[in-house]
């Protein structure tokens, strides 16, 4: 008995001292999906701001946890950089892949009694009734980068990548190919991801309609190594192909990876078009150096766009688009420039 | 008359013998797979000899790629088998593990500039500290598990949380890639060798394992540990000390199949890389029709299922199973593999085969 009670005692230690750990690294990287899920960094004392001018908006931001994808990461640093003090914000900020803690960490933001809730949220059903609490403390909510199913009247605005203008972007660009034969192996992302439902819908409607053959159509789950097998076993079965369409970047490059093992070309004027999305930077180098083709944008830069919401309630105006759609570029390998890289990279 | 029947019991019985082998379970899954595939298309065994874009020859085709890509769950199935046979549980942090151990790699070869010209650090010295680390996750793990008495799957539950953030937080979450060609051979193909280096690193794992079990008293150990700790006791063994020790060594299997992900993209994704691989080492072990309850365990049964995994895996590729159905597909035939290789349903069927057995028996008598 006494050494269960020492077990118990002395891994809730561990699990604090980890914890511990967690909280004062997260100024440069969450450490620690468990802690990530409530911890909250405030930038600032309480006292301290108080002290100051006074005049600090408070923003509860909940997103997804940064490990996910480069892109979620650069999301975090570009929101990061925005709500500062000297922009004149207080931040708090919540990390989660899991809607019930994204939710709980909202209630949490609402009895601190912030001024605004900003919301990536991981699922898109189950917000109702805590921005409908929001709104019935006057905290205003604004969504960046996914939508929820909850009526419009609870949120101010929700800007957005548009993932269907991506897809047929990209498609477009296929078109402008001209290839003699479209022999497409198409890499899904995660099965029913906003994302991977958009780009994979424009490539669909473009197969049926111009007669293109999906040599295989299957997901990697984001992953480059499952990209590499199912490009490894297309090329073992000895069908050919002439383009790869990747849903993002990783699963392109493990797609190159497979290519390269068997000697199969790829890049500008090459045997094998490579698509990606995500602009990843190390990506678009690829495509400098001209081994891919293109490259779809999915801008994680929302920041800027928030900004311009609050100051524009704050200074008596109201938002007159609910829903603010990015905007976002194709990169074609031919045309890229390194300034591109540097601006647009992630 | 009577001549026939002694020779028929003595056949069946050869059956029986067969039968209840442990590493009936994995061949017979083995051959299930490969004649399936015979049938439906014999091409899938064909193997060409060509040249890489770096101009080596290298095989390929689709037995390569399973042994290729197998090769790092075979690794991990040996670790995990020795962990299971001893402390009667599994080690769920094995993929965050590689994640960490492969990060630790990327940031001695890189140093501070994540995208470097010239490796910083030898490879060798870079494998070395992420076998430390990784052992020192296995340490962490096996001293939960040993000394403080916390079921496997609940103790390695704090790793498999924060490993892969941890992981993340090793190169100040930059995603670092090493452009050095050197570094891709241990997931790829040395120049000259057309067969996948992973292979033989796999084999090389194998030897030593078989090699330790057979020169010292690992396996009685480990064994006796796993059937009756107390008893084990009562013969002047350590259990804590044996269970800790698998834990080491899955963490040293760790690293090593973190170098081969890591190598294979010269690079790292820390929340995908290695992603639910732990559940795929654990039905490697069920597979080989070792009790996840502990004991006595069969290594060779476990790789052979690391690699029927692999052949699933890959086969279900080839058919170019509709995306969303494939993991439905993979339970269907993992749910029927692990029922039929489950202890209660091959007594079952052993005591079927004796009824038969007896019945003809005394037909035969008769």
């Amino acid at each position: 008995m006494k050494k269960k009670v020492l077990a118990t005692l002395m891994t809730a230690t561990l699990v604090l001292g980890m914890v511990g750990c967690g909280s004062s690294k997260a100024e440069e990287a969450s450490t620690d999906d468990a802690a990530a899920a409530t911890e909250e960094e405030a930038s600032t004392d309480d006292a301290a701001a108080a002290e100051g001018d006074g005049e600090l908006i408070k923003v509860g931001i909940i997103n997804n946890d940064p490990n996910e994808s480069g892109y979620r990461t650069a999301n975090d640093k570009d929101m990061k950089e925005m709500f500062t003090e000297e922009n004149g914000y207080e931040a708090s900020f919540a990390y989660s892949l899991k809607n019930d803690e994204q939710i709980t960490a909202a209630q949490k933001f609402i009895q601190d009694g912030v001024d605004y809730l900003l919301l990536s949220a991981a699922d898109t059903a189950g917000w109702d009734s805590v921005l409908q609490d929001a709104q019935d403390a006057g905290i205003r909510v604004i969504l960046f980068d996914r939508t929820i199913d909850a009526d419009e009247s609870l949120y101010e605005a929700s800007i957005v990548s548009d993932m269907a203008k991506e897809g047929e972007t990209a498609v477009e660009w296929m078109k402008s190919q001209e290839l003699d034969a479209y022999n497409v192996i198409h890499l899904q992302g995660v099965m029913g991801s906003a994302a991977q439902q958009g780009r994979t819908g424009a490539l669909d409607e473009a197969v049926a309609s111009e007669g293109w053959t999906l040599v295989t159509q299957q997901t990697a789950e984001w992953n480059a190594e499952k990209a590499q097998q199912i490009v490894q076993s297309v090329i073992d079965s000895g069908e050919s192909f002439n383009v790869i369409y990747a849903e993002n970047d990783d699963m392109a490059k493990g797609a190159v990876a497979a290519l390269d093992k068997a000697n199969i070309s790829h890049g500008v004027g090459k045997d094998v078009i490579v698509m990606g999305f995500d602009c990843n930077k190390w990506a678009l180098e690829e495509l400098l150096a001209q081994n891919w083709n293109y490259d779809g944008q999915c801008n994680p830069f929302q920041a800027s766009y928030i900004d311009e919401i609050i100051k524009t309630i704050q200074s008596g105006g109201t938002v007159e688009e609910k829903t603010i759609i990015m905007d976002e570029k194709g990169f074609d390998a031919t045309t890229i420039t390194q300034e591109d890289v540097d601006s647009y990279g992630i | 008359m009577e001549n026939k029947a002694v020779k028929n019991t003595g056949k069946s019985r050869d059956w029986g013998k067969l039968f209840g082998k442990q590493i009936f379970i994995p061949i017979a899954a083995l051959l299930l797979l490969a004649i399936f595939n015979l049938v439906t298309d014999p091409s899938f065994y064909k193997i060409t000899l060509g040249f890489n874009s770096a101009g080596n020859p290298v095989l390929s085709g689709y037995l390569v790629t399973i042994l290729d890509y197998g090769s790092e769950l075979a690794i991990l199935a040996i670790g995990m088998t020795l962990v299971t046979a001893a402390s009667g549980g599994q080690d769920i942090s094995v993929g965050a593990t590689i994640a960490i151990a492969g990060s630790v790699i990327l940031r001695i070869l890189c140093g501070t500039n994540s995208r470097p010209d010239t490796l910083q650090a030898p490879i060798i010295v870079a494998f070395l500290v992420a076998c430390v680390a990784a052992m020192l996750c296995g340490a962490f793990n096996g001293i939960l598990v040993a000394y403080f008495k916390i079921q496997p799957m609940v103790a390695t539950l704090i790793l498999f949380t924060a490993g892969r953030s941890i992981a993340a937080w090793i190169n100040n979450n930059e995603l670092p890639i090493i452009s050095d060609p050197t570094f891709s051979y241990f997931g790829g193909f040395i120049p000259g060798i057309p067969i996948p280096m992973p292979f033989f690193i796999a084999v090389a794992c194998m030897i030593v394992i078989a090699l330790v079990l057979k020169f010292t008293n690992l396996r009685l150990y480990i064994q006796s540990v796993g059937i009756n700790e107390s008893s084990a006791r009562l013969n002047g063994l350590n259990p804590a000390f044996i269970k800790f020790l698998t834990f080491v060594i899955l963490g040293l299997c760790v690293a090593v199949a973190g170098l081969i992900k890591v190598s294979r993209l010269s690079s790292i994704n820390y929340s995908v890389i290695a992603k639910d691989i732990e559940m795929d080492a654990i039905l490697a072990v069920a597979l080989g029709g070792n009790a996840l309850s502990g004991g006595k365990f069969n290594m060779t049964a476990s790789i052979l299922g690391a690699y029927v995994i692999q052949f699933l895996t890959t086969t279900l590729y080839k058919f170019n199973v509709q995306s969303d159905a494939l993991s439905a597909y993979k339970a269907v035939v993992v749910i029927a593999l692990v029922v039929f290789s489950a202890p209660i349903v091959r007594e079952k069927m052993s005591a079927l085969g004796k009824k038969i057995k007896g019945q003809s028996h005394a037909k035969g008598v008769a």
